[in-house]
């Protein structure tokens, strides 16, 4: 099925970036070459060397800051992807949140699809340490969406409070959340929300535009725990992802509300199927079947997501490149998560914990938000699968402790 | 003239698709920003590549302000002004009463011509203040300049300011290599800015690589301070306790020739011109880009049922004592001139004095008791 899809996108791939071709590029067939990417778009304004320019990292700690040398600032300043996208945008929010308190992040971000190729010689050494060694020139990341193939997936109800599964898509031809104009982001809007007007059966559902809902269905949002707000996070916003809001967002839901997607907040879409309880089989069922869906109404359209064999679908932060997926349970762990060897067990599993409030938050109690680490180098089905026999691996864990047994560290996985 | 190449990419987005939606908008640029004027404007930028656009970011984020009708768009440099002056006209004229766009602005600085403002009663004039800033020619302004300017400012500034002596003798503290012992120090002394937490000023781009090439300078005394790189590339300020308005303007006034003379030495004086006297970031800055004032206890008066009146005839505003985002506390009340362009210094400096001491004087005769009705006064 990748192969296909791989023959597919790679046939239509001229068609939209020519689409969007302007008077300061180059001629079509060149801009399939990296080496030409990096002449496109006119010279950046630069009244000072790049010594002077240079940013003080000093106090830094992201990945951006750990391999933007002097020396590859000077090579790359210069330069603009076609849509006039410069390194010091991508890297400006790195420069403006020196660190964060829990996750080391990344510090910098893609304007559109061309940003990887034209600041490769930065984000390919930032790619490499964020997804373990991950070597762009050499690997190929795998994409499977058939969930038939993940065994289990049953979690037991008395530990697992919820299951959820996320990723993110970015429409091709169009720019990226730090970089996109209002015309852009409003035809983001419109292409997705077609798309999902076609969607039938279980996953009919309904658009909720931000700046036009009523204080009513506003609440009701709310109350689900669907409502997206406008970002405050200085990550998002020193990357400029906040402008205009809330110009084309919106947040689309199925009737059964387990189906949602996020419009225009730090990607084009973020697509979440999730429900109460443990079934993480389902969740992931739905969830395969719905991006089909839309992937293949969009392209009926003559449309496409961003993906290539190299980097996978094409997100605007560096981390969430691959995959982009996040699968996770909201579980309640009161004996395990006390014991000395609970962050321990984790890494091995190459899980994450986080707070039930998301990636900025701390657990409350003993209920953790636990999902893969890893998102670029392995397909979305063996993430899944990862994840499954992980939190198996957990809740074992937390019944052996329940009974005063003892339990194991997991070995760390082979490379 | 540098190319810009991502408003090239946006040019080929149609007027509808671009213009931004202003329907819940409520400040100066929203309200005279027309599709029409959009389309004439929208392919154009400035020498250094700033473009409308990137003028009005900041005005389509913020919608509105609970306590004042923002500008809502800002300048990138000087030319702004002028390559897009079909939008700043209006809103300056909204703004700055009128103003027209043959109008000639006039600047004095001679302290001289100030008469009186050494006899604020201290009693209720608790503290006297007068700011401005200024850009500096050949530098882009802070929601456009370059890491390499910003720090070519702060260069040419601590120069400037080092040269300085007699009360003007000082020291500069870029905020990157601050001591806690200095930072807590500065913060006593209420001379400390912080990084820009003001969405009007973030969304305008003037917070990026905080903290690099910012700093704060102040005399010995502590009496004139000078605000590198933060809303403006300078902001000079000359403070006292008490109500000796006419020696804080003095030293206003002489501090800011001294520094202009040792910028111009350096062939980067001021922005100005004769229309819109100093160049400022924020079209309500233009003009003087003034602000003299006092903390002023007005508890009677302040809740008397004219008071706004009197000060829209006095020509002053009046904000909270934590300046102007905030609300008064305890009947203190920030009060200072309301208009930057179409006045000079001494005019505006004068309005404040004269309008101050007849307010305190209203306030002694509220406690008597008596009524203030034949002491309004007539608009100014």
């Amino acid at each position: 099925m990748a192969n296909n899809f791989a023959r597919i996108l790679s046939t239509k791939r001229n068609v939209g970036i020519l689409s969007l071709v302007g008077a300061g590029s180059l001629a079509a067939g060149l801009l399939l070459s990296r080496e030409q990417h990096v002449h496109a778009g006119s010279q950046v304004r630069r009244l000072y060397p790049a010594s002077a320019e240079y940013p003080d990292l000093r106090k830094h700690n992201n990945c951006m800051a750990s391999h933007l040398t002097p020396a590859i600032y000077a090579k790359l300043c210069d330069k603009a992807t076609p849509n006039g996208f410069t390194l010091d945008n991508a890297i400006q929010t790195g420069i403006d949140n020196p660190g964060h308190p829990f996750i080391k992040t990344v510090g910098m971000v893609a304007g559109d699809e061309e940003t990887y190729e034209v600041f490769a010689d930065l984000f390919d050494p930032v790619i490499k340490e964020r997804h373990n060694g991950y070597d762009t020139k050499k690997m190929t990341h795998p994409t499977d969406l058939d969930s038939s193939k993940v065994k289990s997936g049953i979690f037991d109800d008395r530990y697992v409070l919820s299951s959820r599964v996320r990723t993110g898509r970015s429409i091709r031809g169009l720019s990226l959340p730090p970089a996109c104009t209002r015309a852009e982001r409003r035809e983001v809007e419109r292409v997705v929300v077609d798309a999902l007007a076609g969607l039938g059966g279980d996953l009919s559902g309904r658009y909720y535009g931000l700046g036009q809902m009523t204080d009513q269905e506003q609440q009701q949002l709310i109350d689900d725990h669907f409502l997206f707000d406008k970002p405050v996070s200085p990550l998002l916003t020193c990357a400029g992802m906040a402008r205009d809001w809330p110009d084309a967002r919106g947040i689309w839901h199925n009737n059964e509300k387990t189906f949602l997607v996020w419009v225009n907040e730090e990607d084009h879409t973020r697509v979440i199927s999730m429900e109460k309880g443990g079934n993480m089989k389902r969740v992931f069922e739905r969830f395969c079947r719905g991006l089909k869906e839309v992937e293949r109404l969009i392209m009926e359209k003559g449309w496409e997501f961003m993906w290539n064999e190299r980097l996978g679908y094409v997100l605007t932060c560096p981390s969430n490149l691959g995959t982009g997926l996040r699968a996770g349970v909201h579980i309640n762990l009161p004996r395990l998560s006390k014991d000395p060897r609970f962050a321990k067990i984790l890494e091995n599993l190459r899980l994450q914990k986080r707070g039930t409030g998301g990636v900025d938050t701390a657990a409350v109690g003993s209920t953790f938000d636990v999902s893969n680490l890893d998102r670029l180098g392995q397909s979305e089905v063996q993430l899944v699968q990862t994840v499954i026999d992980g939190v198996n691996y957990l809740i074992e864990c937390e019944k052996k402790l329940e009974k005063g047994q003892d339990i194991r560290v997991p070995p760390p996985p082979s490379k | 003239m540098a190319k810009n190449c991502h408003n090239d990419h946006k040019m080929k987005f149609s007027l509808e698709e671009e213009f931004p939606d202003l329907s819940l908008h409520n400040n100066h640029m929203a309200k005279v920003l027309t599709k029409g004027m959009y389309e004439k404007l929208r392919g154009k930028s400035t020498p250094s590549g700033f473009t409308l656009d990137d003028c009005i970011q900041t005005g389509v984020d913020n919608p509105g302000h609970p306590f004042i009708m923002t500008v809502g768009c800002v300048a990138g440099d000087e030319e702004c002004y002028d390559v897009f002056k079909d939008m700043f006209d209006p809103i300056i004229s909204d703004r700055h009463g009128g103003y027209k766009p043959t109008d000639k602005h006039h600047t004095d600085l001679n302290f001289e011509n100030l008469k009186g403002g050494d006899d604020l009663d201290p009693a209720y004039v608790l503290s006297s203040r007068v700011r401005t800033g200024r850009s500096i020619k050949g530098y882009t302004l802070p929601p456009h300049n370059s890491r390499g300017e910003r720090r070519g400012v702060e260069k040419l500034s601590i120069e400037a300011l080092a040269s300085l002596d007699g009360e003007f003798k000082g020291k500069y503290y870029p905020l990157s290599g601050m001591t806690d012992a200095e930072q807590d120090t500065l913060i006593a002394d209420h001379f400390l800015f912080d990084k820009p937490v003001s969405p009007l000023l973030l969304s305008a781009g003037m917070a990026r690589d905080w903290p690099d090439g910012r700093g704060i300078w102040h005399n010995d005394n502590k009496t004139f301070l000078v605000w590198v790189n933060e809303e403006d590339h300078l902001r000079v300020i000359s403070m006292q306790q008490g109500g000796n308005m006419k020696e804080v303007f003095k030293r206003f006034c002489t501090g800011l020739q001294k520094i202009e003379a040792i910028f111009k030495k350096h062939n980067h004086g001021f922005s100005w011109n004769e229309h819109l006297g100093y160049v400022l970031t924020c079209p309500s800055n233009l003009g003087t880009g003034l602000r003299g004032g006092v903390h002023v206890k007005l508890p009677k008066l302040s809740v008397h049922a004219k008071f706004d009146e009197i000060l829209k005839r006095l020509r002053l505003q009046k904000r909270g004592t934590g300046g102007v985002d905030t609300a008064s506390v305890g009947g203190v009340f920030d009060i200072s001139n309301a208009d930057r362009l179409g006045s000079s210094e001494v005019a505006q400096v004068q309005m404040v004095v004269d309008g101050v001491k007849l307010m305190v004087a209203m306030e002694k005769k509220l406690e008597k008791g008596e009524s203030i009705d034949d002491m309004i006064p007539a608009q100014k």
